[in-house]
């Protein structure tokens, strides 16, 4: 009983460019036909060397669907440990074992409303395809990007296209406005009157995005990075702890059932 | 022997329990049509599960303390089985209880419910005193939850014994099981570990092939007319082979599906192959 044209694939792929950018790898891997399948907020998951049984679970930053090399994806690898080293040092040409799409990506609003897009560090990278989306539909969209420092700042260059404004948050202060998510959203939501935010970052980021945008009675959506050991659904051992429609809370596994999430479904203090 | 034909009418390839997921994500990868799926074990009451982190990664393998989470039997039953079974799946229900008590309410009323191929019991998982399961320290124990599950559970329809994989205790064992009544024994589970913060756990993965190996081969020399379900660190065509030559009746492929969602379809098909190239 195979999903339709929706369901993800396990395809061999092939490393076709890699790049240092600041503090991060981006590879772009032919990949089948998984970009054809993609929406943003997806995810594949990638095995590393033998041995490593775990997969690693990366946001697809873009796809492109027709290139000289056919479809490809393009994913953002934050050097964490030795898997994603392992990764990271993947020369054009390497075979990569890829699954997906995977998870639940972003819902899209129906009407052309007020988004705010907040992506901080690597975990930026599915809000430039989701930004894209959001403006073909009509919808007004504000980036946030912010990061330890400069280095581990995710460009948005492209992003400036589909982009009204742009704010840029760094921890050291070294570009843009000094300090943290936290302590800017709110500004930023009332700013630009936000109807729904979405966001991608640490967890103490997404809880503060969803808190702010409760506040001033907005939707969000958070991407939350649980570890994912197959990101397939399959092991259970992604949990997140969540209050459901009924009000009951539950787990439910991150890969499947996230990873985006209402962030008002979120039950942070059980996640912290 | 009608509850193991039911086992090779399904090929020699089986999902092991806890590594299908609900079957829905496993069926993005595989046709489930006539595929033997173990699901992850069932209680009698929901559970949510351990802490996080549930898994970690060791060399060659991966330490879980996952805890059974499971949405009980009613809500299974309501959902998670009916797909299955609409999906083709020859469905055997991983079942693990407090008490022997718990596992025979299981068995009664697995009995009733359409479409469930066989019972695996869940004995002697290595997180069991954690978990507050029923405590199989030694083989009787084991037996005596078979025993209970087959009077409730229909003669013709196979019970599976899930066994620690312990070499020096399986042969007993797998004979007590037998004895009670399991259709197979199924060699073995994960093997006790710890997670990096110490919390107990169960390590799977190639790193426990070559134990389960032996446990496969101790048993299937000991007792040769007792079908084993050999299971632990097969990930490829060629494991399963080595243990089937070694006497193993079927396979089942667990954490390698972690690692590759497709594997069971492809060692699935290899070794049809070789069914049909072994008939004359």
């Amino acid at each position: 009983m195979v999903e339709g044209q929706r369901g993800p694939l396990h395809v061999t792929g092939e490393v076709l460019a890699t790049r240092k950018v600041g503090g991060y790898r981006h590879l772009t891997i032919a990949a089948g036909e998984i970009p054809q399948r993609f929406r943003a907020g997806n995810f594949v998951a990638v095995s590393v060397d033998a041995g490593r049984l775990a997969r690693r679970a990366l946001w697809i930053h873009r796809v492109k669907e027709a290139g000289a090399y056919g479809p490809t994806l393009d994913v953002v690898v934050a050097v964490t440990g030795p898997g994603t080293a392992w990764l990271a040092d993947r020369p054009v040409g390497s075979r990569l074992d890829v699954t997906g799409p995977l998870g639940r990506p972003f819902a899209l609003p129906r009407e052309p409303v007020s988004c705010v897009l907040v992506g901080e560090g690597h975990s930026a990278a599915p809000m430039l395809a989701l930004a894209q989306r959001l403006r073909e539909r009509g919808c007004v969209v504000n980036l946030v990007v912010a990061a330890p420092d400069e280095a581990r700042l995710l460009s948005t260059l492209e992003a400036r296209r589909s982009a009204r404004s742009v704010t840029v948050i760094t921890g050291d202060g070294s570009v843009g406005l000094r300090g943290d998510v936290a302590t800017h959203v709110a500004g930023v939501l009332d700013r630009t009157d936000a109807d729904v935010v979405y966001a991608a970052g640490p967890v103490s980021t997404l809880a503060a995005v969803a808190a702010a945008a409760e506040q001033r009675g907005a939707w969000s959506q958070v991407a939350l990075e649980t570890p994912m050991p197959c990101g397939t659904g399959l092991c259970h051992g992604c949990a997140v702890p969540v209050i459901a429609e009924d009000g009951v809370a539950r787990m439910v596994r991150g890969c499947v059932e996230g990873p985006v999430i209402r962030g008002d479904r979120v039950h942070w203090e059980a996640l912290a | 022997m009608t509850g193991i034909e039911a086992l090779t009418q399904a090929g020699q390839v089986m999902v092991a329990s806890g590594c299908g997921g609900t079957g829905r994500e496993l069926g993005a990868y595989t046709d489930l049509t006539g595929l033997a799926f173990v699901t992850r074990s069932i209680t009698l009451d929901p559970r949510t599960g351990g802490a996080m982190p549930r898994v970690a990664e060791t060399p060659s393998g991966l330490v879980n303390a996952v805890g059974l989470p499971n949405p009980g039997l009613e809500h299974f039953l309501a959902t998670e089985l009916p797909w299955l079974v609409r999906a083709g799946a020859r469905v055997f229900v991983s079942i693990a209880g407090a008490t022997i008590g718990e596992y025979a309410e299981l068995a009664r009323r697995l009995a009733r419910a359409p479409g469930v191929a066989g019972i695996e019991l869940n004995l002697g998982a290595p997180d069991q005193l954690g978990e507050h399961l029923f405590e199989v320290r030694e083989p009787h124990h084991a037996a005596g939850v078979v025993a209970a599950v087959r009077r409730e559970f229909p003669a013709d329809l196979p019970v599976l014994a899930k066994l620690r994989p312990d070499h020096s205790r399986v042969s007993e064992g797998a004979r007590m099981a037998s004895e009670a009544g399991a259709t197979a024994v199924v060699i073995g589970n994960t093997v006790p570990a710890a997670m990096p913060d110490g919390r107990p756990g169960g390590l799977s993965g190639p790193a426990i092939g070559p134990l389960a190996l032996r446990c496969v081969a101790e048993v299937s020399h000991a007792l040769p007319g007792l079908p084993v379900v050999a299971t632990g660190g097969i990930a490829s065509t060629e494991d399963a082979r080595r243990f089937l030559a070694l006497g193993a009746h079927a396979v089942q492929i667990g954490t390698a599906l972690l690692h590759d969602p497709t594997t069971v379809a492809r060692v699935r098909a290899d070794l049809g192959t070789d069914l049909r190239e072994d008939s004359p």
